[in-house]
């Protein structure tokens, strides 16, 4: 089964069609997606070659129900367990790895669960992505506030009682500038005890100077970690450059950013491989860096605006919850954040076992929050949303519900130093 | 028995079970006072930098001495700004401090805990340093001015009990101050080992959080630090941990 993501405007011209519809169709018209773009900083870094060379060589065909016991007997799970816990050997064990992955998230996070808001504040995008709901060749309804907007939103959402936010735009570097996204940090700041970004991929100087700004948290989503897979899916744009984008959260790291999470955005590809990348990514980085502190997302494939076809294919309920059972095996003292594109029933199950932070209170669209937050009509103009969500629970919806699952919700558990 | 008073920087306290941070709920909170005794809570400052729906402050009952964390820091002056700020928000002069560049065991970092204790003493902290056992380290922390040296007994959250358990007997028997154990005691066995090895008090929190009853769980600790801290008091304890003495002598030859 395939996802059909090409959409064709009926107001696009004829040579932005001819350009697209040739991107589609001809690979030899696309970039090198491994070739850096100018102003794009190297590094010097042996992750993407351990976490490929694993992945390359993962035939989890080969893992059977004893490997999978094994894993789940053992104290300490080795790359090789979480393998076998990742293959298709381990379904039926799905409800003992859930019991396991209980355990260490209480060990680690006891009944706690944090709560945070995305905001997003541009949609402008560069690239052509073909599952994104911002790509450039999308016919959307683009957007980008400006401080006093942002201003606005940020009272809306903080007085709902949120106090982390992430804030997001589209990727593109000429109508979101890192000043204009420093600016909004700034700002957030004095409306949040917390602020994360999910922005285009950065320099290290960029990502000292947003520091500077008041950012201590960097989400970077690898979409998938299957580079070939990755250059039939964004055809276009300084996105393409699929290594630039591995090593963000390492340049995040060397400007000083205390966090960092990563992902790969489940249904692009094998799902069972950009797990298992995704882990290892946040393993290697955990040796590497001792003192990040590191999450990970697990994100599914949504609808987007004019293409409502596109689903998660194979990667159901249950497979997520068998990746995120892994994930919480391999790596107990990571972060796993679930966002309103799941369920509202999935969240409420999933905190109980591996997730630790939920999105509530959630607009992927652009300047809606009034609107959505108090159904008031809005007088401003709004931008369209990224995807569809799924679980559209408000702040105190969320919070009261995450009581009444018995857990502590956590609204913050930060300092700036 | 009655007198037997835990001193810690010239504040005296009955109960010997200091309820830690990290996982916490107002049941909890309320368990460890009820049922353990706790008369000391220690609390993160970061978790206390809340707005209105959830200040952890507003959950601690009176009576009962705040013990503030440094976790989050990561060196020394990040320590002692959060310190600085847990007095400003009024959490008293008790400080617990904890530096980790690790965050996944979330192993103290001994030197920057040196470091951290010496400069928050000056300011007239009551400073409480949770590090790893090590003789050299604990000495240096009684030079800087600690109150007390609290020694990691397994890694945190474990509940695996005293794995560093020779390595805490030596700095109970070389320090001159309360020896505290901290992290890593999952049943109350292991609280009552701790206590009648000499320990002052045990500090703990996911062995409760984590309990299927709560009270049941908070009193259990409470009787087990009691009898242990009664077998140290009693002699017993070492006794059974140094040898029993044999009933013919070994030197019985000796006639001048």
């Amino acid at each position: 089964m395939e996802n059909h993501y090409f959409v064709d405007s009926d107001k696009l011209s004829e040579a932005a069609l001819k350009k697209k519809h040739l991107l589609e169709t001809d690979p030899s018209s696309r970039t090198n997606h491994m070739e850096y773009m100018e102003g794009m900083e190297r590094i010097k870094s042996d992750i993407m070659d351990k976490v490929m060379t694993e992945m390359k060589n993962y035939d989890y065909s080969q893992y059977t129900a004893r490997d999978v016991n094994a894993a789940l007997n053992r104290e300490t799970c080795t790359v090789e367990d979480f393998k076998a816990l990742l293959s298709p050997a381990a379904e039926p064990f799905l409800e003992k790895m859930a019991q396991r992955a209980k355990l260490e998230t209480q060990k680690h996070f006891g009944n706690t669960v944090y709560l945070f808001t995305p905001l997003y504040i541009a949609n402008y995008c560069e690239n052509y992505c073909v599952y994104c709901g911002f790509n450039c060749y999308n016919d959307i309804k683009r957007m980008k506030l400006n401080m006093e907007q942002i201003e606005h939103e940020m009272k809306v959402i903080a007085d709902s009682g949120m106090e982390e936010i992430l804030i997001l735009t589209g990727e593109s570097r000429a109508q979101s500038s890192v000043e204009y996204i420093g600016e909004a940090c700034k700002l957030a700041r004095k409306y949040f005890r917390m602020v994360g970004i999910e922005v285009y991929p950065l320099n290290t100087d960029e990502y000292k100077y947003l520091h500077e700004c008041g950012v201590d948290y960097v989400t970077v989503f690898q979409e998938t970690y299957d580079s070939d897979r990755y250059e039939q899916l964004h055809l276009m744009g300084h996105k393409r450059v699929w290594p630039y984008r591995f090593e963000a959260q390492e340049r995040v790291l060397m400007g000083g950013m205390r966090g960092i999470a990563c992902s790969a955005l489940l249904g692009l590809s094998d799902f069972r491989k950009d797990a298992l990348a995704s882990a290892l990514h946040v393993y290697y980085l955990q040796r590497k860096y001792p003192q990040a502190e590191i999450s990970l997302s697990c994100p599914r494939l949504r609808p987007i605006i004019n293409n409502d076809e596109i689903n998660p294919l194979d990667v159901h309920e249950k497979q997520l919850c068998q990746i995120l059972c892994a994930y919480r095996i391999f790596l107990p003292f990571c972060g796993i954040t679930v966002s309103s594109r799941e369920s509202e029933s999935f969240r409420n199950g999933i905190v109980k076992i591996a997730a630790t932070k939920v999105s509530a209170g959630v607009s992927t669209g652009i300047g809606d929050h009034e609107s959505k937050y108090t159904g008031k009509e809005s007088e401003a103009a709004e931008g369209d949303e990224q995807f569809e969500i799924n679980d559209g629970r408000s702040f105190d919806k969320m919070y009261k519900d995450m009581s009444e699952e018995g857990l502590q919700p956590v609204l913050n558990d930060y300092l700036y130093v | 028995m009655k007198d037997d008073k835990l001193i810690i920087g010239g504040h005296e306290f009955s109960s010997r079970f200091i309820l830690g941070s990290g996982k916490y709920s107002l049941s909890l909170i309320e368990a460890a006072v009820k049922y353990a005794g706790a008369e000391i809570i220690t609390l993160a400052v970061r978790r206390t930098n809340s707005k209105d729906h959830e200040n952890i402050l507003d959950y601690i009952p009176e009576g009962v001495t705040l013990l503030p964390n440094t976790s989050g820091a990561r060196n020394a002056d990040e320590a002692v700004r959060i310190a600085r700020l847990a007095r400003e928000l009024g959490c008293g002069d008790f400080v617990k401090i904890e530096i980790m560049r690790d965050t996944k065991y979330l192993l103290p970092d001994n030197q920057e805990t040196v470091r951290a204790t010496e400069i928050l003493a000056k300011e007239g902290f009551v400073v409480m340093p949770y590090m790893y056992p090590d003789l050299n380290t604990a000495r240096d922390l009684v030079n800087a001015g600690a109150a007390s040296v609290m020694p990691l007994a397994s890694p945190i959250g474990s509940n695996k009990g005293l794995a560093t358990k020779d390595f805490i007997q030596i700095l109970i028997d070389e320090i001159d101050l309360p020896i505290i154990v901290d992290a890593g005691i999952g049943r109350p066995s292991q609280a009552c080992e701790a206590m009648e090895m000499g320990a002052a008090a045990v500090m703990s929190n996911t062995a409760l959080a984590t309990a299927g009853d709560l009270p049941v769980m908070a009193e259990a600790f409470k009787q087990a630090i009691e009898a242990g801290r009664k077998a140290y008091l009693s002699g017993l304890g070492r006794v059974l941990t140094r040898g029993a003495s044999p009933s013919d002598t070994l030197t019985g030859f000796l006639r001048d």
